[in-house]
């Protein structure tokens, strides 16, 4: 009897404990969505925590009139971006996986240091190179950077999972004809589809959310991506908090709004970007 | 000499060592379809040799030259930066900030995480929606998450209000604003957005470990604490050390958080090398000082790739 009386506490224990968590956890976004959600009249020191009495969507029309131009540059940034960079994923964890010429795991190590690189550590000579190209302030050269950087990550993943794809299979494909291309139209993308939602929703959320290529590359405020938007909303004394909070809040949503709809498959992200030691 | 006659596939297992034409045929198109697998992968070697490793010997290479102001100046100038740079003191409170930050934020990642999964691995209802809870900071950007948590630790409103509401007015602190402890405030809400992901990681492992060890273990007397202590922390050892060098590395480049909370504050308290590097670099266009930066954080977080790669190698290496 006592034991189970244990059990119970114990059980109780442990779910007020993971319910305080949760709740810590969706503090900020709270705060966010009520301070966003009240005219600047109501945001107060002191009443910080209290709901807001109606529903008011002033500071989302005001935010939205300074970073829709920038919400419109992330969109063009990164829907690209990130569908590029998955398919060159696609081909170099193929390669990776399946064609294994002499030197290719020490390749892929070296590609790999790239995923840990402090972006600092190229900023100077990125900035000189896109100038050389005439890339240097245009979206575009954003865009070739991202697809770049990516490189490292999306081979890793892609290889990953085209690891599992049995040997006997890609022999049975070569002896009924297949080639290089063959294997990888015939064989591996009829099979890749759930690699290419992982990728690509990693690849959506890591370019959305950048901020240092798009500050570094995009001096001008007028192209600059929404998170760098957002930033100068929030050094600028003259912008109310009510107004700097729904820009946060227009900023964080496609990346909210894509992980609850994919939740699962970007753990499976999560997962697959870390090899487990 | 030779009569081109179709073998079938057991005759050619049979005789290996003669090499029939249709297996050299075969051999040949296999060799030719490596040669073009590598064909295809070159623009991808050429991208990374040349953005990542001739970048940075390059940057290497400017933090030795003269170049600190707006016009490029190629002069070899040696290691005169770098001594610049070490008796810097925005320099020297960059490198406290870094312990200062490195510290909590670690510990917060890596011991939160490990309860987090602990706690969700005991057949939880609604784990789905715990976890989905947990990891979805990691999705928000460093830029918002640092406009939310700038807003919650304003040292006269936000967390301080809650602490007064329930009676832990002693708990009230400057955060951000504080000059002696402004970077741990910056830790959490870093912790806040990647704890999830460490929690993720200690999840999977702990999900490997087969049952029976559990029972072995009991069935010897073990306790939940000792259970935890003995058997399982042990086990996912593989998983702290990634937590380590992951945590480890952001700690190295805390950047978009620092901006999106306002900056290097009063007596830099809240500076980091990377946001140092920055302005150094794209504000005051001290190119070559900023590249002496950007070297040392590399040499920093070789650190803790080069064992990181080291102990994957054998994994990459099936």
């Amino acid at each position: 009897m006592t034991l189970q009386l244990q059990r119970v506490w114990s059980r109780g224990l442990i779910y007020l404990a993971l319910a305080c968590a949760a709740a810590y956890f969706l503090m900020p976004i709270y705060v966010l969505m009520i301070t966003s959600l009240k005219p600047y009249t109501d945001v107060n020191v002191t009443r910080m925590w209290e709901l807001p009495r109606g529903l008011y969507f002033g500071s989302f029309a005001a935010a939205w009139g300074m970073v829709a131009p920038n919400f419109w540059n992330s969109v063009i940034i990164t829907v690209p971006a990130a569908i590029i960079s998955s398919l060159i994923g696609s081909i170099n964890g193929y390669i990776f996986a399946k064609w294994r010429f002499r030197g290719a795991d020490t390749l892929f190590l070296l590609f790999l240091v790239g995923m840990f690189l402090p972006y600092q550590g190229i900023l100077i000579p990125l900035v000189q190179t896109l100038q050389v190209f005439r890339l240097y302030g245009t979206l575009a050269g954003v865009i070739v950077v991202h697809c770049i950087f990516g490189i490292p990550i999306t081979a890793l993943m892609f290889r990953g999972y085209f690891a599992g794809v049995p040997g006997e299979l890609m022999e049975a494909a070569r002896i009924d004809g297949c080639g290089f291309f063959g294997i990888y139209r015939w064989i591996l993308l009829p099979i890749a589809l759930p690699a290419f939602a992982v990728v690509l929703l990693w690849q959506f959320t890591t370019i959305w959310n950048d901020f240092i290529i798009g500050v570094i590359v995009l001096s001008n405020p007028t192209r600059a991506p929404v998170n760098v938007a957002v930033q100068n909303l929030a050094g600028s004394f003259t912008v109310e908090w009510n107004v700097q909070m729904a820009g946060a809040l227009i900023a964080a949503l496609p990346t909210i709004v894509v992980y609850l709809a994919l939740g699962r498959l970007f753990m499976r992200g999560l997962l697959a970007g870390a090899v487990k030691g | 000499m030779q009569t081109l006659q179709p073998k079938s596939a057991a005759e050619e297992e049979r005789a290996p060592a003669v090499a029939p034409p249709a297996l050299r045929r075969r051999a040949r198109r296999i060799h030719g379809d490596m040669v073009l697998a590598v064909l295809v992968l070159s623009p991808s070697i050429i991208a990374v040799a040349l953005f990542i490793y001739s970048f940075i010997g390059w940057t290497f290479y400017i933090s030795m030259v003269n170049w600190n102001d707006i016009l490029p100046d190629y002069t070899f100038v040696g290691l005169r930066n770098w001594l610049r740079l070490v008796r810097d003191e925005r320099f020297q409170i960059d490198l406290r900030n870094l312990v200062f930050f490195a510290v909590p934020f670690m510990a917060q990642c890596i011991i939160g995480g490990f309860l987090l999964a602990a706690l969700l691995d005991q057949h939880i209802k609604g784990e789905a929606l715990f976890r989905t809870i947990f990891i979805f900071p990691f999705a928000v950007s460093g830029i918002v998450t640092g406009v939310a948590w700038r807003w919650l630790m304003q040292p006269e409103t936000g967390i301080n209000l809650l602490f007064d509401a329930v009676g832990l007015g002693f708990l009230k602190s400057q955060w951000y604003a504080s000059l002696d402890y402004g970077m741990f405030a910056v830790s959490i809400p870093a912790a806040w957005q990647m704890s999830g992901y460490i929690m993720a990681l200690y999840l999977a492992s702990l999900r490997g470990i087969p049952l029976e060890v559990r029972e072995a273990a009991q069935l010897d007397g073990c306790g939940t604490f000792a259970l935890y202590r003995h058997v399982i922390i042990p086990l996912v050892a593989p998983v702290t050390f990634t937590a380590v060098v992951l945590t480890g590395m952001n700690s190295i480049r805390v950047f978009d958080l620092v901006a999106g909370m306002g900056g290097s504050g009063a007596a830099y308290a809240t500076d980091t090398l990377a946001f140092n590097m920055f302005q150094m670099t794209f504000q005051a266009n001290r190119f070559a000082l900023g590249a002496a930066l950007a070297a040392f954080m590399i040499i920093l977080s070789a650190f803790l790739v080069v064992p990181y790669l080291r102990s994957i190698r054998h994994e990459v290496e099936r």
